[in-house]
């Protein structure tokens, strides 16, 4: 059975008596452990999409199901459990009043978990960072960092499912690379499943193992890691998509010689 | 004295508390970098001295009249300011009238901006209709001449400081909500509230938790400007006998009385107002600083 299914979901935004649709009937289902990503350029909808499953933009038309269940509305302290998100900008999403351990120890609190001092540490040493950055502020810390701080934060309530909102955009390149692996990593070691939103076909190649191609909040295509690697693509507009970054491609370290 | 500056210094804690302490620790070296700043917690703090200590530093009793010695000029053996109309020494009144003017401000201080913290973070959070009523009270509030509401509160509840204060407080918090809701409509839709949002936080928490720190600045910031204002509204209530009542010692009283004599004992009425102006001064220098201080981004630099 699929953990996340998504059926025929639609988003539709009102703003001044006009409709926009962002997302229009995009079904797709992703199994457990495994990784999803969703590719398109700015507008397609792809971050409407995890916005959506989070309760953070609404659902107009559709079904979300987490393991068999519909997601309930609010989505409560049980669905914070089951799935979490790493948004795009890590200058953005740690609050700049608040140190690390503050920021990591939240979660807990608000579950009313226990031996959060533990806790805390083994999340930044799981990130690969060292415990004595606990008590420092976001804009202590470099870009990078405040990335696996977020990521780390998203684990604290060890949740099976991660939404990553491009989770590398906002970094440099030698970072991206470092921030990728380390959510490889995580996603063998928790068997975590991933559902991934990025605009650069790179950085999904070497994430994931099935991605959908989304244009105008319609989804194109369905490609499989291995379509991706041979150029399987049907449609023209995956085809581009596919060009305007297949030189990068070449260059990354997991792709297998053609 | 040196291993505990160096524990607290520690660029890398080991425990929550010495986090904490240090960070208290990293605040009090920035504010005392910054002169403007030390003056006015100085100035402050010479006001609590005084307040605390007025029996033994005042040289008079503040109410014994004495018709003989009636508007002495300063500097006069025996009356270093002057005296009144009634012959009360004026250093006497102004140390006793500084527990009056902190038990005022110290009121205000801690009603007025939380209830606009509270309306306005809460108004911003939220939205909808919750805003739209919220907002349009405090514009009612706003509308009104700050002086004629408390007026018409003090006349409903009766004259004295408690009501004073209360009065006051009730038409200062409209503009705590105003920059609070602003300042929460920034913050409501950043990536850090929609992160803590899914990780399962209630309203309360979120707002009490991460909102209201963000706002905390500016309002202080406005708190200490207002404080000038707040003194002077306890004058004119005092003036109008709605406020504190004479004979006390209260300082917008103090200038109220001396207004018949401006032009011929012009002391009767400076002496008071220099000294509301001095702890006005000092507050706005002070919040001036606590704003840097209560920046963690300024700490690095």
């Amino acid at each position: 059975m699929s953990l996340i299914e998504i059926e025929n979901l639609s988003v539709v935004f009102r703003a001044k008596g006009r409709d926009v649709r962002a997302v229009e009937n995009v079904s797709l289902s992703i199994d457990a452990q495994e990784s999803y990503g969703l590719v398109g350029e700015s507008g397609s909808g792809k971050s409407t999409i995890l916005r959506a499953i989070c309760g953070m933009a609404p659902v107009s038309g559709g079904m979300i199901r987490i393991a068999g269940q519909p997601v309930p509305t609010p989505r409560g302290r049980a669905f914070s459990t089951q799935v979490q998100m790493v948004f795009q900008d890590p200058y953005a999403s740690l609050h700049p009043r608040h140190t690390i351990d503050r920021t990591l120890a939240e979660p807990l609190a608000i579950h009313g978990l226990g031996d959060r001092d533990s806790r805390v540490v083994q999340a930044l040493t799981d990130v690969g960072l060292p415990p004595a950055f606990r008590f420092r502020y976001p804009h202590q810390l470099s870009g990078g960092q405040r990335q696996r701080v977020a990521i780390a934060r998203a684990l604290m309530l060890k949740p099976k499912i991660l939404l990553l909102d491009e989770p590398t955009s906002a970094l440099d390149a030698s970072v991206q690379a470092e921030v990728l692996n380390l959510l490889n990593r995580l996603r063998a070691e928790l068997g975590l499943t991933f559902l991934m939103v990025s605009h650069d076909l790179a950085v999904i190649d070497h994430m994931c193992d099935r991605i959908m191609v989304l244009q105008h909040g319609r989804q194109v295509e369905e490609l499989t890691r291995d379509d991706l690697a041979a150029a399987r693509m049907t449609t023209p507009y995956a085809r581009s998509l596919f060009d305007a970054s297949a030189d990068r491609m070449l260059d990354s370290p997991t792709e297998p010689a053609r | 004295m040196t291993t505990l500056r160096a524990w607290l210094a520690d660029p890398n804690p080991t425990s929550r508390r010495q986090a904490r302490l240090g960070q208290l620790w990293l605040a009090w070296v920035r504010i005392r970098r910054n002169r403007l700043a030390m003056a006015g917690l100085v100035i402050v703090g010479l006001l609590l001295v005084v307040a605390i200590f007025a029996p033994l530093l005042a040289p008079h009793n503040p109410l014994t009249q004495d018709l003989s010695r009636r508007l002495l000029p300063p500097g006069t053996p025996g009356n270093l300011l002057g005296t009144d109309d009634f012959g009360r020494d004026i250093l006497s009144r102004i140390i006793y009238g500084s527990r009056i003017t902190l038990y005022i401000i110290a009121l205000v201080a801690v009603t007025a901006p939380v209830l606009g913290l509270l309306i306005g973070t809460v108004a911003g959070y939220f939205g909808g209709w919750i805003d739209a009523v919220l907002m349009r009270v405090t514009d009612i509030f706003l509308a009104f001449p700050r002086l004629i509401l408390a007026l018409a509160l003090v006349a409903v509840l009766g004259p004295g400081i408690e009501n004073a204060v209360l009065a006051i407080a009730l038409t200062a918090w409209p503009p705590y909500a105003r920059v609070a809701r602003a300042e929460t409509l920034t913050v409501r839709s950043s990536d850090y509230i929609a992160a803590i949002r899914l990780q399962g936080a209630s309203a309360p928490r979120i707002i009490a938790g991460h909102v209201v720190p963000m706002c905390l600045p500016s309002v202080i910031i406005r708190v200490t400007l207002d404080m000038a204002g707040v003194i002077l509204i306890a004058a004119g209530l005092g003036f109008l006998g709605l406020g504190v009542l004479p004979p006390a010692p209260e300082w917008g009283l103090m200038i109220s009385s001396g207004r018949k004599f401006l032009f011929e004992q012009w002391w009767v009425a400076t002496m008071p107002g220099l000294a509301i102006f001095l702890v006005s001064l000092g507050f706005n220098l002070l919040g001036d600083g606590l704003r840097d201080v209560l920046d963690p981004r300024s700490a690095s630099r």
